[in-house]
């Protein structure tokens, strides 16, 4: 027994280095975990205050890019208005529409709520994108955020008070499902922690027809995001060795360098589509 | 001014330095500069290995919070706390160095050579736990190197500028009344 005690006495430092290691190294491993526990509410909260007021004077030099990037938001919106277009006849005819006019919010399957970035890293492996704003309190976790023109950023990954943390699509664990526009194949997007704007789409078969330039746009299948919203294009094309798959490489196109507000994305459809998928897998095991 | 609160009043500055502006800059997004952990390696010489660790833990514990994934920069940290009292044997020119002096400078290290030898090593170890703790695993070898590598070159470069520009008044203190 003294020995012990010797021991714990003349290593105390290496035990004590030892033990603090172990303790980050668990808080890594199982961040969220705990993140969602202990850590969340006080430290986020008080981060984000901070976060928030340096953002204030952040946000004012990027004042003009924004409002570039509104504008031409703006401007693409006013082209898709219907009155741009030539209808045909036939559509102009009156009949009697089965959907009731009154009930049309009931038939609505997305809805963009805007929220205001403030807090965004790129640098490390596992990026997180902080938001705020007045609709927060109607952000829930798992909800899709797409940038201001209408691409994809990440997912609400935590939603406490005032802010919400978004693991935006540059982070390791980051495992979305795109799709090819022309081929409409479907892989998983992942990240491999080197050039922020450079992602990876894996498990897209031989057989796709694929060029450099591809539109890669969200599947849809999973109901965070509506089919159709863009990823990135294809920059480059790798066969793999081992298996019968592609390694693509895609730009993103939204910029994760000076985002500056989001849009969160309310689906209709995104519980129920999970609930039955959590049945499918119960009764699988 | 006391030396609890000058080291306070270091923590809260280079952790604003290192997270609102260090933080923003990427070069060639391979770089980010890192300077927060010069408040650990300015600590006192007298202070205990045992509460060097710990204070460097709680320190980068709160850097990390700033990000959102605890763990990393606590782990660095306490890894160049526990380094620290080993290199500063070495490189400690004469006996009794480190209690005429209150914390490591050029002028207590005994030279300009042994004390950018000295940060250099332990920024070194720094960067590389915490970007092979980010990567977990050694997938591309030559990447991380060289991430290391210029991470830590920019890290000395910056710890150089910060002693040129606050110049630290070290008084000779001497046990002999």
């Amino acid at each position: 027994m003294g020995n012990i005690f010797l021991f714990i006495r003349r290593f105390s430092n290496l035990l004590l280095f030892l033990f603090l290691q172990v303790l980050s190294i668990y808080f890594i491993v199982s961040y969220s975990k705990f993140h969602e526990a202990a850590f969340g509410n006080t430290a986020n909260k008080f981060t984000g205050r901070i976060n928030k007021q340096f953002n204030k004077v952040e946000y004012y030099f990027q004042l003009k890019r924004t409002n570039d990037s509104l504008v031409k938001a703006n401007e693409r919106l006013y082209n898709k208005l219907r009155y741009n277009f030539n209808i045909a006849d036939s559509s102009d005819k009156v009949f009697l529409d089965t959907i009731k006019v009154d009930s049309v919010s009931r038939f609505r399957k997305f809805n963009f709520l805007n929220a205001k970035v403030v807090a965004n890293s790129i640098a490390a492996q596992s990026n997180f994108i902080v938001i705020t704003g007045d609709n927060v309190h109607n952000f829930k976790k798992g909800m899709g955020i797409v940038g201001i023109n209408n691409d994809v950023v990440g997912v609400i990954t935590e939603v406490d008070g005032n802010y919400a943390t978004v693991m935006s699509l540059l982070h390791k664990d980051s495992k979305l499902s795109g799709k090819l526009l022309k081929g409409g194949e479907t892989g998983t997007l992942s990240w491999d922690g080197k050039k922020p704007n450079i992602l990876s789409l894996n498990n897209i078969p031989k057989s796709a027809k694929i060029s450099l330039g591809d539109t890669i746009i969200t599947s849809g299948f999973s109901a965070i995001f509506p089919k159709g919203i863009l990823i990135g294009r294809v920059t480059d094309i790798q066969p793999e060795t081992t298996n019968n798959n592609y390694r693509i490489a895609l730009k993103t196109t939204a910029n994760f360098y000076n985002i500056e507000y989001v849009y969160a994305i309310e689906s209709a459809d995104a519980e129920p589509v999970k609930n039955i998928l959590e049945k499918a897998k119960a009764s699988a095991n | 001014m006391s030396i609890l609160v000058k080291n306070i009043l270091r923590a809260v500055l280079f952790l604003i330095v290192q997270v609102f502006a260090l933080d923003k800059i990427h070069l060639h997004q391979m770089v980010t500069p890192y300077l927060y952990f010069l408040f650990i390696l300015w600590l006192p010489f007298k202070m205990q290995r045992s509460w060097l660790m710990i204070i460097a833990f709680i320190y980068g514990f709160i850097l990390d919070s700033f990000w959102h994934n605890p763990g990393f920069h606590a782990a660095a940290c306490v890894l160049i706390a526990y380094l620290r009292p080993f290199l500063v044997n070495i490189f400690i020119p004469q006996e009794g160095a480190d209690t005429n002096f209150e914390e490591p400078s050029i002028k207590s290290m005994g030279g300009i050579l042994p004390y950018i030898i000295f940060m250099s090593i332990l920024s070194l170890f720094h960067n590389a736990w915490l970007f092979l703790l980010e990567a977990w695993q050694f997938g591309n070898i030559w990447y991380f190197l060289v991430k290391t590598i210029l991470s830590t070159i920019i890290s000395v470069l910056l710890i150089i500028i910060t002693e040129l520009i606050f110049v630290r008044k070290q008084k000779f203190r001497t046990n002999t009344v």
